[in-house]
């Protein structure tokens, strides 16, 4: 099937670096950040769009990267997980994480942290409830989710404390 | 898991949309917020030759309030609605815009892909018969508006032609003195529900109804609706006995598939339930009071 070798020209900034591409139009977008450009930090857990693991931030909202297209975010903005750290400094949240045991094996951690990102930026003093409800599409199968919920709170103290 | 291999194109306006779709034939397929179309693709359910991205198509993607008639672009996503003035003015929007999976699915779905996707379990084809909705088509021979009832003909399957597009989905606020309710119940937040159901009331005076919509949905093929269960209760007081009724009625006429999310007793069993529990909080919404309902999910 000579449609196939169809390749469409993107481009995407990611984690505040742009980047052109020539991509075959099934890529999905997670594959095109994990093996195209080798950014490894959003994982594939389920991938039917249950788990959140793949979640990432385009355009200053969270989506399952499982579950679009690399062509549907051409000319967008994109963060991933590596574009949180600044200058060799873990993000509040991701300190959070780390002090409060908000991970074990840490699989869906990256996800976690994108989908917390989104929320404090929302809503700078979420309740229990708030997280709860954010986090609802994130799915955690080790730590248990009462160390997420609270390095959330953490993160969200520390950031309004800055 | 990946797609079958497939032609991409992303027209610049709905006229060329529709020309490609055309064009195509119907091995094309328009691909919106891709919630639905693209886990299809994965599991490699439909393997069309080509996709057309409709997705930044200008202009539909408002949300519009004309002197009490609603007007939603058929690319507004879930979370547009959820998070828009017409949630806050008719709650039934707000339970179904904001229960749908989670944030990042609702950030990227649309109220068009999501009645064109016609999936027994999906929320807004049944949420949009209590509220009367008119679906807006547009395609080679122009534009048609039916109603939702004349849209949704089975599972996956609604009046759309070839190369046709909702663009537009349209209802009227409810009158004053009404109030609805649509709750779900699934697993988890990601997950299609097991059954849900949706109540909108007219009241008359404190406890008589005056007019009503009542329907199931992921209960049979399509959305289940009942005149003889809505006859039960217009008209009449909406008494617990009526209510009581009024779900037997309208639960007679659903066919739950028994599958992964619950055998057909379990879902008849949380169909009532989930009817007793709409319609109590549809009540008191009438009556003028804020009570927060969405799906639930242990």
């Amino acid at each position: 099937m000579s449609e196939s070798t169809q390749l469409v020209p993107i481009t995407v900034t990611v984690n505040g670096k742009a980047y052109q591409r020539e991509v075959e139009p099934r890529l999905l977008l997670v594959e095109f950040i994990r093996a195209t450009l080798g950014l490894t930090g959003t994982h594939i857990g389920c991938d039917t769009s249950y788990c959140g693991a793949c979640t990432i931030i385009v355009d200053g909202d969270t989506v399952k990267s499982c579950t679009l297209l690399a062509v549907q975010a051409d000319g967008s903005e994109i963060l991933t997980v590596e574009g949180l750290e600044q200058d060799g400094e873990l993000h509040p949240l991701q300190q959070a994480f780390s002090q409060n045991h908000g991970l074990q094996c840490g699989f869906c951690t990256p996800g976690m942290l994108m989908s917390s990102l989104a929320l404090l930026a929302e809503n700078p003093d979420p309740d229990i409830k708030d997280i709860r409800k954010r986090l609802a599409g994130n799915i955690c199968r080790c730590t248990g989710y009462q160390n997420i919920i609270k390095s959330v709170q953490a993160a969200a103290k520390s950031l309004r404390e800055d | 898991m990946y797609p079958a291999p497939f032609r991409y194109f992303r027209p610049s306006s709905l006229g060329e949309a529709i020309k490609l779709l055309s064009e195509l034939g119907d091995s094309a397929k328009p691909l919106a917020g891709g919630q639905t179309l693209i886990p299809v693709l994965k599991l490699r359910m439909d393997e069309p030759s080509d996709l057309i991205d409709i997705a930044r198509l200008p202009n539909i993607r408002y949300i519009q309030n004309d002197n009490g008639q609603i007007s939603i672009g058929a690319l507004a996503t879930h979370a547009n609605i959820a998070m828009s003035e017409i949630s806050k003015q008719v709650p039934i929007v707000r339970d179904c815009a904001g229960g749908i999976a989670d944030t990042q699915v609702r950030n990227r779905g649309t109220i068009g892909g999501s009645v064109s996707a016609a999936d027994p379990s999906c929320d807004w084809p049944a949420l949009l018969h209590t509220l009367d909705a008119e679906i807006v088509c547009q395609g080679p021979n122009g534009k048609r508006v039916l109603t939702i009832r004349d849209f949704i003909l089975d599972s996956y399957t609604t009046a759309l032609t070839d190369a046709e597009l909702v663009t537009e989905i349209r209802f009227k606020v409810p009158e004053n003195h009404s109030g609805g309710s649509y709750i779900g119940f699934k697993k988890a937040a990601p997950a299609y529900p097991a059954a849900s159901v949706g109540i909108q009331i007219a009241l008359a005076e404190e406890d008589v109804c005056k007019d009503v919509r009542l329907v199931l949905s992921a209960a049979g093929p399509k959305p289940v609706i009942s005149e003889e269960a809505e006859a039960v209760l217009r008209g009449n007081s909406l008494s617990k006995d009526n209510l009581e009724k009024a779900a037997e009625a309208i639960i007679a006429a659903s066919d739950p598939p028994s599958d992964s999310r619950g055998s057909a007793s379990f879902k008849r069993t949380m169909l009532h339930s989930l009817f007793m529990k709409a319609a109590n909080i549809a009540i008191d919404r009438a009556r003028g009071n804020n009570i927060i309902g969405a799906h639930e999910y242990v």
